[in-house]
Parts: structure tokens; C-alpha cells; sequence
């Protein structure tokens, strides 16, 4: 069996007495070390998806097993990336980054030294005495991802993690993210609506739509990393991408003499 | 705050107090027992001051107000952070402190000194009162506003109870919990004259009562901007004391 186990996966919510399906019969697999990008507009249920993976909101049909093991609870095994960073305001980055050690009960010291590394692994050692209200979005994600690998999950779960920054902040990000990726060999679960980034950073597309939120397919990205966003090749799988979510458009093309 | 008190803000402001009421002593027929000049009062000042009496009144009202304030502060934001944490609970509570909350401190006077006699004890539940449910409520309600990203990380990373609410709850709480306090701060000053006036025998209140008594109006009333000027100076003292913290804690303001 995968890695990630994923069958008849399905979610349904009651609100005001309807019942309303966030996902249904999703079947995934997914193998370690994988980068998977789980792609579609809003109301998909990707990121219901995740969440059930992540263990913070449970499916109620089907089962997950990560590892063969029923996923009930988070765990620091395997670590969720938000898309508003969710840094503790109070704490500066350097305790922002101890967070997940100190539950572990590694003595202070030797929380000092891994939170360092990390910090230099997304290069933000300048600023660990900094407060997160003084770093930028770009740089308090960083901090959020030093945080996650902190504590050497095995999977990283990224919800739309550079949703809220601008479009050359978010492609640098990428291209750290890919490095680190290389260097640490995580599985990683990555939602986005952006079909670039997808292209630009997954193994494996898995795109959903919604009503009901469900997989349309799963498409394997022929590329390699590092990747050239101007490629032919990266945008002919771009373009089947479009082509799954119904959104080109029937072009008539009119010549005239 | 640097800017309000500026010294020469501070200087003209009570020169016109002072003035309106010098003017008032002057156009009105009471006798000067009654209602005496800016000048008798500040003379009594120096005779209150002199004989020790003031420091003595100082010290034995500033104790009540340290105990029942500080009493109030700390079991109100436990409180606070437990029920805040426990919103079914809270459900059940809720309905018996918003009884309790709109009942002036003053009424329970009575009762208090029936049970307690006069003393220490009357003027320290009075404040305590009056601080205890504007604290419990804002914690309470801080405590519900969290935003749910910090629990979820702290779920990931395996933060459980009681270290959740003192890494992640009363932090995240604690701008508002910090208001609060600043502000139960001077109603619970505003209560403890009145607690002194009733139920005790020693300190700023029952000054006040005895010069009454006396027909001392220049104590009365040199009491009465002692009492302002302890309030305005506490005020001050928790506002940078409130600011400092805020800014210790990194928090987004």
C-alpha cells in the first residue's frame, strides 16, 4: 500500500438542515517523498481535502491511512502550512520557530541550535530577534516554513501558502520551496488555484471541481525541476490543465480575403 | 499620554480650575466654612500633610486598593481564560453575571458591612467588585475572539492543556485583557472613596466624612483633589505600565 491512502474519501457538512457535500469519493494515492499539488477554483474541497489529511477536520465517509495508520488527529509528524502564516504575534522569529521543539521537550540549548539551522535554511538568520509585525509577508512564511521543519515532519501540508503575497514575492518562494524540497526529501501536499505554481512546483496535479467537491484527474507533470516557466513543454501542460478545467474557450477563427 | 500631560497643558488647565473656583468663592453668599477659597484649601492641604494625617490616610487606602484591585485582576483573568476556554460552560454562567454586573458596588455596601463590620474588609470586596466583572467579561470575550489559526498550530505541534493557556490563550488574549484592566483600574478607584465613606474608620473616604462631621470644608475639599491626583497618577502609571507590556509582546498595534 502508498504511502498516503486515500479511498472513497467523501465530507458532508449540515447547514440549516441541508446537507451539503464538500467532497465525495475522492480515491488518492500518494507515495513519500511526492510533491502533490491539489488544484482547483474555490468550493472544491481541496482544501477540506487537506484539512482531513492534515487531521484537523475528519472525513466522514471513506478513510485516509497515512503510513497504513488512520489519520484522527494533527501530528507533528506532519505539518500544516496557512496561508495567513499563523505566527504568534508575541514571540519573535527565533521563538516563533522553537514553538513545535518545546513540545517535544528539547532543552533550550539544543532548541536554539535546530531553530538557528532552520533559519538559515530559509535565510532570515539576521532577523531572529525581529517580532513578525516587522517582517514581510514573504519573510513571515518563511519563517512559518522554518517553523514546520523545525520539528522533521515527514509531510508538510501548504494551504494556499503564498496566496496573500505578491506575484514575484510568491515565484522566489517557489523556487525555495523546490530547493528545500530537494534537500530535505519531505512528502508534500500543496493547495493552490494558481495553475502556474501547480505546473511550476508539482510531481503530480490533482485537480478537483466543485459541486460536489471531487477529483476530476490526476495528471503526472513530465518535467523536471528546476523548471522554466517560458518552456514549451511547461506550458503545454498548463494548457492541458486549462483544457481540463473547461476554461478555454472555443475560438472562431474568421479569415478573411 | 507624554503630550496630554505636557507641562504647560498641565500648568493652564489648573489655573483654570482654580480660577472658576476662586471666582465662585467670591460671587457667592455661603459662609467661608462652608465653602472655603482655593487658598484655605490648599493651607488645610499643608496642615494635613504636615501633621501626618494625609500619608497616614494615603497609605491605609492605597493598601485596600492594592489588595482588592489585585485580588480582583488575578481571579477575574483566570477566571476569564478558564471559562473563555470552556464556551459550553460559559453558556450556563453568562446569564448569572449579567444579572450581577449592573448592580452598583455601593449596593452591596450594606450588606457587606453587615456581614463583615467596618473595616479593612468592606472597602476591599467593594473594589473588588467593581473591577472583577469588567475584567472577567473582557477576558472572557478576548479569550473567545482568538483566532483559530493559533490553536490549530498549536494541535500540530502537540501543545496541550495548561501549557496552551499560557503559550498561546492569555498571550493572544492579552491586549484586550491588558485594556481592561486599565480601565477596571479607575472605576475601582472611583469605588474605594465610596467603600470608605461607608464601611470603614480610616483612610481617603472617611476623611472626607470627617471633615464633614468637623465642618472642615478646606479638608473636605483638599481630600477630594488628593484623591484626583492619586487617580490620575495610577492611571498613568498602568497606562505606560500597559504600553511597555504591548509592546514586550510584539502585539500588532
Amino acid at each position: 500500500m502508498s504511502y498516503i491512502h486515500i479511498e472513497n474519501a467523501g465530507k458532508t457538512f449540515k447547514e440549516n438542515g441541508q446537507e451539503f457535500t464538500a467532497l465525495l469519493d475522492v480515491n488518492l494515492d500518494i507515495e513519500k517523498g511526492e510533491f502533490i499539488c491539489l488544484l482547483g477554483p474555490s468550493g472544491c474541497g481541496k482544501s477540506t481535502l487537506l484539512n482531513a489529511i492534515a487531521g484537523f477536520d475528519l472525513v466522514n465517509k471513506g478513510s485516509i491511512k497515512i503510513d497504513g495508520k488512520e489519520v484522527a488527529a494533527p501530528s507533528d509528524r506532519n505539518v500544516t502550512i496557512f496561508q495567513n502564516y499563523g505566527l504568534l504575534p508575541w514571540r519573535t522569529v527565533i521563538k516563533n520557530v522553537e514553538l513545535g521543539l518545546e513540545a517535544k521537550k528539547i532543552d533550550k540549548a539544543k532548541r536554539r541550535e535546530i531553530a538557528k539551522k532552520y533559519l538559515g535554511l530559509v535565510k532570515l538568520e539576521k532577523f531572529e530577534n525581529s517580532f513578525p509585525r516587522q517582517l514581510s509577508g514573504g519573510m513571515k512564511q518563511r519563517v512559518a516554513i522554518a517553523r514546520a521543519l523545525a520539528v522533521e515532519p515527514d509531510i508538510v501540508f501548504m494551504d494556499e501558502p503564498f496566496g496573500a503575497l505578491d506575484a514575484i514575492t510568491r515565484m522566489k518562494l517557489q523556487d525555495d520551496i523546490l530547493e528545500i524540497c530537494k534537500n530535505e526529501k519531505k512528502t508534500i501536499i500543496f493547495v493552490t488555484h494558481d495553475i502556474e505554481e501547480a505546473v511550476y512546483l508539482a510531481d503530480r496535479i490533482v485537480i478537483m471541481t466543485p459541486n460536489p467537491g471531487k477529483v476530476k484527474s490526476v495528471i503526472t507533470v513530465p518535467l523536471h525541476h528546476l523548471r522554466d516557466r517560458t518552456s514549451g513543454d511547461f506550458l503545454l501542460v498548463r494548457d492541458k490543465i486549462f483544457d481540463l478545467l473547461n476554461m478555454k474557450t472555443e475560438e472562431l477563427i474568421e479569415y478573411t480575403i | 499620554m507624554k503630550k496630554i500631560l505636557s507641562f504647560r497643558y498641565v500648568v493652564v488647565s489648573i489655573l483654570i480650575l482654580i480660577g472658576i473656583w476662586e471666582i465662585l468663592f467670591l460671587v457667592n453668599d455661603y459662609s467661608e466654612a462652608l465653602f472655603p477659597s482655593p487658598f484655605m484649601a490648599f493651607k488645610a492641604l499643608i496642615e494635613m500633610i504636615v501633621s501626618g494625617q494625609l500619608l497616614e490616610s494615603i497609605i491605609t487606602s492605597m493598601g485596600r486598593f492594592v489588595i482588592g484591585y489585585g485580588l480582583s485582576v488575578i481571579v477575574a483573568v483566570i477566571l476569564g481564560l478558564i471559562l473563555g476556554s470552556l464556551p459550553g460552560a460559559f453558556k450556563y454562567i453568562n446569564p448569572t453575571l449579567q444579572l450581577l454586573r449592573p448592580i452598583s458596588p455601593t449596593a452591596w455596601m450594606p450588606f457587606v458591612v453587615l456581614l463583615f463590620g467596618i473595616g479593612d474588609l468592606p472597602a476591599i470586596v467593594i473594589i473588588f467588585i467593581a473591577a472583577f466583572f469588567p475584567v472577567l467579561l473582557s477576558t472572557v470575550s478576548a479569550v473567545m475572539k482568538i483566532d483559530d489559526i493559533y490553536f490549530r498550530v498549536s494541535e500540530n505541534f502537540g501543545i496541550k492543556q495548561p501549557q496552551l493557556i499560557w503559550k498561546v490563550i492569555l498571550p493572544a488574549a492579552f491586549p484586550g485583557i491588558a485594556n481592561s484592566i486599565h480601565l477596571a483600574l479607575g472605576s475601582a478607584w472611583i469605588f474605594l472613596v465610596a467603600g470608605e465613606m461607608v464601611g470603614a474608620q480610616s483612610g481617603l473616604g472617611y476623611q472626607i466624612i470627617d471633615a464633614r462631621n468637623n465642618v472642615r470644608a478646606d479638608i473636605l475639599l483638599a481630600t477630594i483633589l488628593v484623591i484626583g491626583l492619586i487617580g490620575l497618577l495610577l492611571d498613568f502609571l498602568i497606562g505606560a505600565l500597559e504600553k511597555k507590556i504591548l509592546k514586550a509582546w510584539g502585539g500588532e498595534q
